[in-house]
């Protein structure tokens, strides 16, 4: 606020432009971590309950996840690694 | 409806495993969150991607430690600022301190950015042709004409549109009521 306490309309427009989107796709995964971070999940109590499964994620994690219909790009593989590992 | 629920009802939402709410609380601070690691940090794509991701993973994963649902702003802004810090000391050879790292003027900005961040919800409350012709001009750096062809009104009308619009926010923000409608 400017120190007379009003805002002119140069003020405001310098206000929206400093708030433009943020890229769609940056958006986008941002809101879809609910369904990413169940989806980690349940590979997780899969890979404890079948240890078939566990192994092949160990040798091959992506090939592993796309056989059993994840898309793996969909997943930080990092952490999954690291999960899996911690079991 | 999600959208209009304040900050503290959005984060309860959340917290009870709303994923609505969660896609509007992302929605609600992405813009802001995207600023402060560009306008305040300069980080760039790469580097800025991962901050952002980041920024929101450990947002869902520590919803619960908020003491205050309504503090959710400044929580945000401080998990941004630090994460950007690390991102900039990962890449930095020598040992430095947060400060050092930090851009100078990095609280000036941050204190625009949130002063930002309260017109754009002013924005919200307007008309949503003005809502739509002021972001698209403003935030969105769109030209006349391609504002024109997307609104499917005449570019010669734009400039005045955009004058009315901005008088109009300019009321609302300062808690007058307009007085006229803009066309």
């Amino acid at each position: 606020m400017t120190p007379n306490g009003h805002y002119d309309e140069e003020r405001l427009a310098e206000l929206l432009r400093a708030l433009p989107p943020a890229p769609e796709g940056w958006v986008r995964a941002a809101q879809e971590l609910p369904r990413v971070r169940r989806e980690l999940d349940d590979i997780v109590e899969r890979a404890v309950a079948d240890a078939e499964f566990r192994k092949a994620l160990i040798a091959d994690l992506e090939a592993a996840l796309r056989s059993e219909g994840y898309e793996p790009d969909a997943i930080p593989l990092d952490e999954l690694r690291k999960r899996i590992s911690d079991k | 409806m999600v959208a209009s629920l304040s900050d503290a009802r959005l984060v309860a939402r959340c917290r009870e495993g709303d994923e609505a709410a969660w896609s509007e609380l992302v929605n609600r601070f992405s813009r802001y969150v995207y600023a402060i690691i560009g306008q305040g940090f300069g980080l760039r794509a790469e580097n800025a991607e991962d901050v952002f991701q980041e920024v929101f993973a450990r947002a869902y994963q520590h919803l619960g430690r908020l003491r205050e649902d309504e503090a959710i702003r400044p929580w945000i802004a401080q998990l941004t600022r630090r994460l950007c810090i690390d991102q900039l000391r990962s890449g930095s050879r020598e040992q430095l301190s947060d400060e050092e790292l930090e851009p100078a003027e990095v609280d000036e900005t941050l204190d625009k950015l949130e002063e930002a961040l309260a017109v754009h919800e002013a924005l919200a409350e307007l008309p949503e042709h003005c809502q739509e012709i002021l972001d698209r001009f403003f935030a969105r750096d769109e030209s006349y004409q391609t504002i024109g062809a997307a609104l499917d009104i005449p570019a010669g009308t734009i400039a005045s549109r955009i004058s009315r619009c901005l008088a109009k926010l300019r009321e609302l923000f300062e808690g007058r009521k307009p007085t006229t409608e803009p066309s």
